[in-house]
């Protein structure tokens, strides 16, 4: 399904990923790196396996819709975009400065490819329903994904659209939540328990697989199984991601959900991503 | 004040001493016994819409049959999405059907737009400025049901969104005008609905709605009353009542409440040197009322005086709306006597 550059390794799209978003970390000093860091390889099986898009037409009506519910994974979805050339690369270096269309939050507004506004969490499922109802009225084959966080199965709001997409069996709707088990205050477990996941998810009428989700491999599996399922139901992949993933000295930091680095550390990081040192 | 509950009522049904008005039977309508009604103009607008305009969908949350949406259900069912009673999926999904291109018509009652759905109209609706319609029934106090039906505030919380159009029709007539023209308006729109039989009022006047501006609708020299809502039925019944006491009073009415037709306004209080009275269906606070003020202010205008009609500061009592309506001064019989206490000191 993917536009652009088949000769390239989904690892190497990861890898690129990562450096795009810890040279945009840079820029600030300081972020949400970790959750980049994390989600890397599931943006990448995302965009360079899964999902169809025009590169030079961001709102092709044929597209995959891929929606970032969490703002603050702004800068992880831009390295995406960069990575596949939705945003030129070197707009990286105006991230969240005056007049860029990289602000620190993803808004619609701002950024081609960024499909709505995240940031009041809790809030991309439930559009994500509203888009798939309105895709099926259009009898589109297009796939709306929703990618959304640990957290945000806190909010009623996203349990309202889960029930809904159950209840109106949206089988063109993949919901990819990532669980890092992190979140502002600490350890999402400790914030709320929103485990057994999965069976949740059953209940509410979903096709449900969890993957390891810096696993390429699985993820690929993971995706393929979501979009060919012959079930007239909605789709969802739990990832379980590993926070800062690809960086061990920043995935050995206790509280990394928004990340003070030194400036001396961002080379360092991105040295240890060009090596392709995985940890 | 209520009284203690350990105290019991007065009187009971059974004293048999004069007739008790209930709060059910006064739910479905706000018209007088007397006064000449439509049914479900909301539905039916919508519905002969629909026919021309393929976009349009109608959104409920479990509200289909108070907000008159049944109608538009019966005659278009395969556009009609049932959302069950979660109001903030009901906005984030017609967010979504927005960004497809669809024209959606969310409906629910005034209090849980507001209240309950205020971050997902904000930020997934109002902020990328999506063409959807927002209809709500019970605005202000048009039911007996106590505070979690009515939505004594949801003005004042909505005119401090951005890009959020605000409606508040008087009539049937109104609402009928209204539908199309607001559907022809790309953005998002809160209208506030009086549903069921709904009077009509502004026939006899040979009104039109057009968005964005006040009209007058009788001249008058010794007050000008401004109005939106159901207010401005009560101010034209009230002024046909002071003009038998010799007092000729004005009634500009303003159904668009936000972008305010300030120009209108503004023209109107320096035509002449009148008190001006504000009567809204809603908490004085944050409402039509201190947005004309401030219009005014900015203006430089100093009527003969400023005085407000609109409900207190507090959460309202249950019981029947012509009791309420008297108790908390909005009808007719209140706005007469207001206005003349204030013209004779």
């Amino acid at each position: 399904m993917t536009q652009i550059g088949h000769n390239v390794s989904l690892p190497e799209r990861a890898r690129r990923i990562r450096r795009h978003a810890l040279r945009m970390g840079e820029v600030q000093g300081q972020g949400y790196i970790a959750q980049a860091l994390g989600i890397a390889d599931v943006l990448a099986v995302s965009y360079f396996h899964a999902t169809t898009y025009r590169p030079d037409d961001p709102e092709w009506e044929g597209r995959d819709r891929f929606l970032l519910s969490i703002g603050h994974y702004a800068i992880a979805l831009y390295a995406a975009l960069i990575e596949a050339k939705i945003i030129p690369e070197d707009e990286l270096e105006t991230y969240g400065t005056d007049d860029s269309r990289l602000p620190m939050s993803g808004m619609a507004a701002y950024t081609p490819g960024m499909e709505i506004t995240g940031g009041s969490l809790g809030h991309g499922l439930g559009i994500a329903v509203g888009m798939c109802l309105a895709l099926k009225r259009k009898k589109s084959k297009s796939f709306v994904y929703n990618l959304f966080s640990d957290g945000e199965l806190d909010e009623g709001s996203t349990w309202e659209a889960a029930m809904s997409a159950g209840s109106y069996k949206l089988a063109n709707l993949i919901g990819i939540v990532d669980v890092n088990q992190m979140q502002a205050d600490g350890p999402s477990l400790g914030v709320l328990n929103f485990e057994p996941l999965g069976p949740k998810f059953e209940a509410f009428g979903w096709f449900v697989q969890r993957v390891n989700g810096n696993d390429i491999d699985a993820l690929v599996k993971a995706f393929d199984a979501a979009r060919h399922h012959a079930g007239e139901q909605p789709r969802i992949i739990i990832c379980d991601t590993k926070m800062a993933k690809g960086v061990p000295f920043l995935e050995a930091r206790e509280r990394n959900h928004f990340l003070r680095v030194e400036p001396h550390e961002w080379a360092e990081a991105i040295r240890i991503i060009d090596a392709g040192v995985q940890a | 004040m209520r009284r203690s509950k350990y105290e019991r009522p007065v009187h009971l049904l059974s004293d048999n001493d004069r007739p008790r008005l209930t709060t059910s039977a006064m739910i479905a309508s706000i018209a007088g016994a007397d006064q000449p009604t439509r049914a479900a103009p909301f539905g039916h607008a919508l519905a002969r819409l629909a026919e021309k305009d393929a976009r349009i969908v109608g959104l409920s949350a479990d509200l289909a049959k108070y907000t008159d949406l049944h109608v538009f259900r019966a005659t278009h069912p395969e556009r009609f999405y049932q959302m069950g009673m979660a109001e903030q999926l009901l906005m984030m999904s017609a967010a979504g059907m927005a960004r497809e291109g669809l024209q959606p018509w969310v409906t629910t009652y005034a209090v849980f737009a507001s209240r309950r759905a205020y971050d997902f109209i904000c930020l997934a609706i109002a902020e990328e400025m999506l063409d959807v319609k927002i209809v709500c029934a019970l605005p202000g106090l048009t039911t007996g049901y106590g505070p979690s039906h009515q939505a004594t505030e949801d003005i004042a919380m909505f005119r401090g969104m951005p890009n959020l159009t605000i409606i508040d029709p008087c009539d049937a007539l109104e609402i009928e005008q209204a539908v199309p023209a607001i559907a022809a308006e790309r953005g998002p729109v809160y209208m506030r609905l009086l549903r069921g039989n709904v009077p009509l009022v502004l026939d006899e006047y040979g009104y039109g709605f057009e968005l964005g501006r006040a009209k007058l609708i009788r001249d008058g020299r010794d007050t000008l009353i401004i109005s939106s809502g159901l207010m401005t039925m009560r101010a034209l019944e009230a002024a046909k009542t002071l003009q038998k006491d010799g007092v000729d009073a004005a009634v500009l009415h303003v159904p668009t409440i936000k972008p305010l037709d300030e120009a209108t306004i503004v023209a109107e209080c320096r035509k002449q040197n009148r008190l001006v009275v504000v009567a809204e269906n809603h908490t004085v606070i944050g409402g039509l009322g201190e947005a004309v003020a401030a219009t005014l202010m900015r203006s430089d205008i100093r009527p003969a005086g400023f005085r407000q009609i609109g409900l207190p500061d507090q959460f309202l009592e249950a019981g029947a709306l012509p009791t309420l309506h008297d108790m908390y001064g909005i009808s007719t019989t209140k706005v007469v006597s207001a206005i003349k206490g204030w013209l004779d000191t």
